[in-house]
């Protein structure tokens, strides 16, 4: 398995969004060691074509950008397709489009994506197929009904193929979700429906990869990895910052931004 | 048309090993011959539509084709969203079947009507409508369009016993059928509720007028050559429908008749304003709302003066 840089997957969050002027970057840079986990050496996928390939959901769809950047690390999209991001004619769009080389489903309204996996954990068991779904969830998406209604469901039918992980960076589009509806207790509530949950370090890929390598995808209960992470991670003025769900950077503040990811990696 | 569909249902299943059947907790007294014979392909989702919906679209992903079972209005309108970026933006095979479409839940009250489902749904292009006016048709239906790609709304009515005069089951993809062929008028239904314009065509011959009667089955996608060319035999047209007469066959009747630039006077039958609270028998309610046979031959006398 090619192990995937989470510098680099940053440095290419910010070319991008800098060069589209777009926002969503702090959600973006929250994701990244969770993708890193799940693409380097977790998800299974022979082809991007491969029926039995491992189904993946990012439900939090407007951290599509860190999913590209992983898709083009991994060489299933041209530098020249990313470099397409939130221009004209692109399937690269903010929120991730199925049509688009490597996406399983669309997202972008919150609460759907977890359902979608549910759907496909349950088609590999009819099956009897070994293949597992993955979703990514954000903490103020637990808002979303629908999302209890699929954590039902999955409890209910001990969907053990089908795991959550859960980006708890605190934060929602316009407001912190201890003060928009408090998620403090959202390792309870999941585990009350009837989920394995795990909590984890969201930026410590060794310890990402060794949970998700060593879930019991054939047990009786489905999967939830509370993953603790820093909204904005790596950039110090984005982190924890409201203003960064939206916002583009100005070039001084990307000039910045990448200067901190670069001393990061050193 | 609730026990054509579970009998076609299985019927289908049976030669189809990717059908399964979801529902969210409705179905008591009806689905339960496809879950004695296939009890691995039916969920129970519990009360949660847009769980449905989600669950029919990854499952449709891996080559399932799911049907979604609920009375129309919780099919429809509860999980519209994830209609729409579900099956309908992946292009998959679900199926969703709305039981009790118009206004036959109508002593259970306005929050049981299903009276917009066919004008929130037809304005995707990427699903098709279809809306048996009968269980003959219904079995006809289920089987002409079974091996659609893409996803497929049924509108169904609960009547087993209903039986539209002269449609045998017929149906065409995209067609009415036109089943009274009159020289003055023609009453263009949707659906079970076409006994109703037959009942005031028979009654409007007695008083000397001849007053067609077609039932539309299709609503997306319409074949509008054909439609326009029995529009064009008409000089005046009432389209019925136990739907609000915005979005159902009245709008789509007043479509026709602009871009086809058919020179036929139009009257909509059906809701034109919300329920008031007032509940009843369907056949009271049908009254109440114009759209009984008694008032479809009133309407036809008032328009033809």
């Amino acid at each position: 398995m090619r192990t995937i840089n989470p510098g680099i997957v940053r440095s290419h969050i910010l070319q991008q969004s800098k060069r589209a002027n777009v926002g969503h970057i702090g959600s973006a840079l929250s994701i990244v060691e969770l993708l890193c986990a799940l693409y380097g050496s977790i998800l299974r996928c022979a082809s991007l074509s491969d029926p039995e390939r491992d189904r993946f959901v990012l439900s939090k769809g407007h951290a599509a950008l860190s999913l590209y950047v992983v898709f083009y690390l991994k060489g299933w999209i041209t530098k020249g397709e990313l470099d397409s991001y939130c221009g004209d004619c692109t399937l690269l769009g903010v929120h991730p489009e199925h049509r688009s080389a490597g996406v399983d489903f669309c997202t972008g309204s919150m609460g759907m994506g977890i359902g979608f996996a549910a759907g496909a954990a349950l088609a590999a068991r009819l099956q009897g197929s070994d293949r597992r779904a993955f979703a990514i969830l954000s903490d103020g998406e637990c808002n979303e009904g629908s999302v209890w209604e699929a954590a039902m469901f999955a409890g209910q039918h001990r969907l053990s193929n089908l795991t959550a992980l859960l980006d708890c960076n605190g934060q929602q589009a316009f407001g912190y979700t201890k003060d928009v509806l408090n998620a403090d207790n959202l390792a309870e509530r999941w585990a009350a429906f009837g989920w394995d949950v795990q909590v984890i370090d969201g930026h410590d890929i060794a310890a990402l990869e060794h949970l998700l390598s060593t879930l019991d995808y054939r047990g009786s209960r489905p999967h939830l990895l509370l993953a603790r992470t820093v909204f904005g991670k790596g950039v110090s003025y984005m982190e924890g910052k409201i203003k960064w769900h939206y916002s583009p950077m100005n070039d001084q503040e990307y000039g910045q931004a990448l200067r901190e990811i670069y001393q990061g990696q050193e | 048309m609730r026990r054509a569909f579970v009998e076609t249902l299985v019927k289908l299943a049976r030669g189809d090993s990717r059908i399964v059947l979801l529902t969210a907790d409705l179905g008591f007294n009806a689905l339960e011959p496809f879950v004695q014979e296939f009890p691995g392909r039916f969920f129970n989702v519990g009360i949660a539509e847009q769980q449905m919906l989600a669950l029919a679209t990854g499952l449709a992903e891996a080559g399932f084709v799911p049907f979604c079972y609920s009375i129309v209005n919780f099919a429809v309108l509860r999980p519209y969203e994830f209609i729409r970026n579900g099956p309908i933006l992946h292009r998959l095979p679900v199926r969703i079947v709305g039981m009790g479409g118009g206004i036959e839940y109508a002593s259970n009250g306005a929050t049981h009507y299903g009276i917009e489902d066919i004008g929130v749904l037809r304005v995707q292009p990427g699903i098709s409508i279809y809306a048996p006016a009968d269980s003959a048709q219904t079995e006809t239906i289920l089987e002409r369009t079974a091996s659609i790609s893409g996803p497929v709304y049924y509108r169904l009515g609960k009547d087993d016993r209903l039986v539209v005069p002269g449609l045998n089951g017929h149906f065409t993809p995209g067609c009415p059928e036109h089943l009274v062929v009159g020289r003055d008028l023609l009453f263009i239904a949707m659906g079970g509720i076409a006994v109703e314009a037959i009942a005031a065509s028979r009654k409007l011959a007695q008083r000397g007028v001849s007053a067609g009667v077609a039932v539309v089955s299709s609503l997306n996608p319409v074949d509008r050559t054909f439609y326009a060319d029995l529009l064009r035999c008409y000089k005046y047209i009432i389209s019925v429908e136990a739907h609000y007469i915005n979005g159902g066959i009245g709008s789509l009747t007043a479509e026709v008749l602009a871009e086809c630039e058919i020179p036929a006077r139009l009257v909509r039958k059906g809701l034109s304003a919300t329920p008031d609270g007032i509940t009843g028998s369907q056949a009271f309610m049908y009254a109440r709302y114009g759209i009984g046979s008694e008032q479809l031959v009133h309407a036809a006398l008032e328009m033809m003066q």
